[in-house]
């Protein structure tokens, strides 16, 4: 049979009307080269999806370490309740399942003109599209106490999961009945908004059980808490009474390492264990390769794709960006940009239409207690008006009341998390 | 015009029109529904102690969802959850998951 060119042209239009609906009606170009680095909450699940969703397409993740250790649930080490082997996973399946080429080195350059990624074994990838999920930097310059290595094995933040962690629970083990264990938050936004004040439970379920004439002082930099606030200040007081003191408007800007001393704007506060968490900004990487657009701190990107708005060619995920609207710096959030980045990068590989319409979810769960938990939950849309993602009214929401239901839940949630990151 | 390329043309536009509403709903049904594997897990089955989603039958699902976001069903988040869905984009989730067999 034959077919008239003119009548092929006819039904090609209609080809052409699809493919502007974000429709490939012809084979999948074939691959592209995708690098993305960070395999944490943001990139490890950027990598599986994209391989996962288009096989066709290389991908390579670049983390440094050896191993996932979750910073979620990790409060629950200081408990004793977890152990850090509990929060910890592999990358061996995003590669034998996968397909995803890991690298376990370290990114020292990124060069936006060539796409080339550069490491510190002298490890040079091309890309197309390069995902960058790096988490946080701790910014300790801020605080002028803590500029030497030996300040800061003893001020721990234990605030990225690992030796810290294990370190903070020696601290708190060690430390005597009658002690006071206190925490300094700085100001929002911060990596994980409940994360401080759970880790306040965990330290005084731990106190009420192993040295209860103990204290636990919250030095909060916020006007007032800012995940939970109903739910947090009730159980401190009703299952840990006359234990937990909360602060706000408690700028930490020194400290003493060599006496545990706090030092706030108009006050001295000493502790027998003084843990800090320092104000943070999006990680080296990002800084270093220009993709900061606010404050100085965090990368401006376009919700639709996670595409920086300032490189080309480069995506952000997770706690480096800058977030929208009543959008938490969590892992479940990093995790949810990543997929909606996923399916961007894989239509701009194939030329084809970024989904316009976009949906994230947040869950953040709390333990107050050994078993008990809180969770405050949103669902984000992308407003084209605003050009920014937008809670949808009358969905999210927190718990009426700490139960140990959503404790079985919270532990549920790391473990399909987790797995849906590197599994 | 002769029969062959009547049926040539039928089957090419057929084959277009297939697709063309399939390939978007389905990449839009999958967006979505990759909004709930970080709970339920990837493909909706989980890794255990919340529910697998994967093949159920669509209608269980909307039914399960609609009735989460009514208050009908009792829960700690999935109301919060489903009130951020409208009724087409619950559609295309258990659809999408209702596949996953």
């Amino acid at each position: 049979m034959s077919i008239s060119r003119r009548e092929f042209l006819k039904w090609s239009s209609a080809a052409g009307a699809s493919a502007a609906a974000g429709v490939s009606l012809r084979a999948r170009a074939a691959g592209g080269r995708v690098v993305v680095i960070g395999g944490g909450f943001g990139g490890a699940t950027a990598a599986k999806y994209i391989s996962m969703w288009a096989p066709e397409v290389r991908v390579t993740l670049i983390e440094r370490n050896r191993e996932f250790i979750s910073c979620p649930l990790s409060n629950r080490v200081l408990a004793g309740q977890m152990t850090l082997q509990d929060l910890t996973r592999g990358y061996g399946a995003l590669s034998a399942k996968y397909g995803v080429d890991v690298l376990h080195e370290e990114v020292t350059q990124i060069d936006p003109e060539r796409r080339i990624v550069e490491t510190t074994r002298g490890t040079s990838v091309g890309y197309d599209r390069l995902i960058v999920s790096p988490g946080i930097d701790l910014l300790f310059d801020e605080i002028p106490g803590l500029n030497s290595a030996e300040a800061r094995a003893k001020i721990l933040h234990a605030w990225k999961a690992g030796p810290q962690t294990i370190a903070l629970r020696k601290q708190l083990e060690a430390m005597p009945d009658g002690g006071v264990y206190a925490i300094c938050i700085p100001k929002a936004p911060y990596r994980c908004p409940p994360g401080p004040y759970e880790r306040a439970c965990q330290v005084a379920w731990y106190f009420k059980n192993a040295k209860p004439k103990s204290k636990v002082l919250i030095l909060d930099a916020n006007e007032k808490v800012i995940s939970k606030e109903g739910l947090f200040t009730k159980a401190w007081k009703e299952m840990y009474p006359g234990m937990v003191e909360y602060r706000p408007n408690s700028t930490l800007v020194d400290v003493d390492a060599s006496s545990n001393t706090a030092k706030l704007e108009f006050e001295d506060v000493k502790a027998d264990v003084l843990n800090v968490v320092p104000p943070q900004r999006a990680a080296d990487i990002a800084m270093k390769t220009g993709l900061i657009t606010a404050n100085n701190k965090w990368c401006g990107v376009d919700y639709r794709s996670f595409e920086s708005t300032v490189r080309n060619n480069i995506h952000v995920l997770g706690d480096a960006i800058v977030a929208a609207p009543l959008m938490p710096k969590s892992g479940h959030m990093a995790n949810q940009h990543a997929k909606v980045c996923a399916a961007a990068v894989i239509e701009l590989l194939d030329g084809g239409q970024v989904n316009p319409n976009p949906m994230l979810t947040n869950t953040c769960y709390s333990f107050v207690s050994a078993k008990d938990v809180i969770h405050v939950a949103s669902v984000h849309k992308y407003d084209p008006e605003k050009k920014t993602l937008v809670t949808v009214q009358g969905a999210g929401g927190v718990s009426s009341a700490p139960n140990e239901m959503e404790g079985s839940f919270a532990e549920a949630w790391g473990r399909n998390i987790w797995a849906d990151m590197l599994g | 015009m002769n029969i062959d390329r009547l049926v040539a043309l039928a089957v090419l536009g057929w084959a277009m029109l297939a697709a063309w509403p399939a390939q978007a709903a389905d990449n839009t049904a999958r967006s979505l529904a990759a909004t709930c594997t970080g709970c339920h897990g990837t493909n909706g089955v989980s890794a255990g102690g919340i529910p697998t989603i994967a093949g159920l039958e669509q209608a269980r699902i909307v039914t399960l969802l609609q009735e989460f976001r009514d208050g009908k069903r009792p829960s700690t988040v999935m109301q919060q959850h489903a009130k951020g869905y409208t009724d087409e984009q619950i559609e295309l989730i258990a659809a999408w998951f209702a596949a996953r067999k």
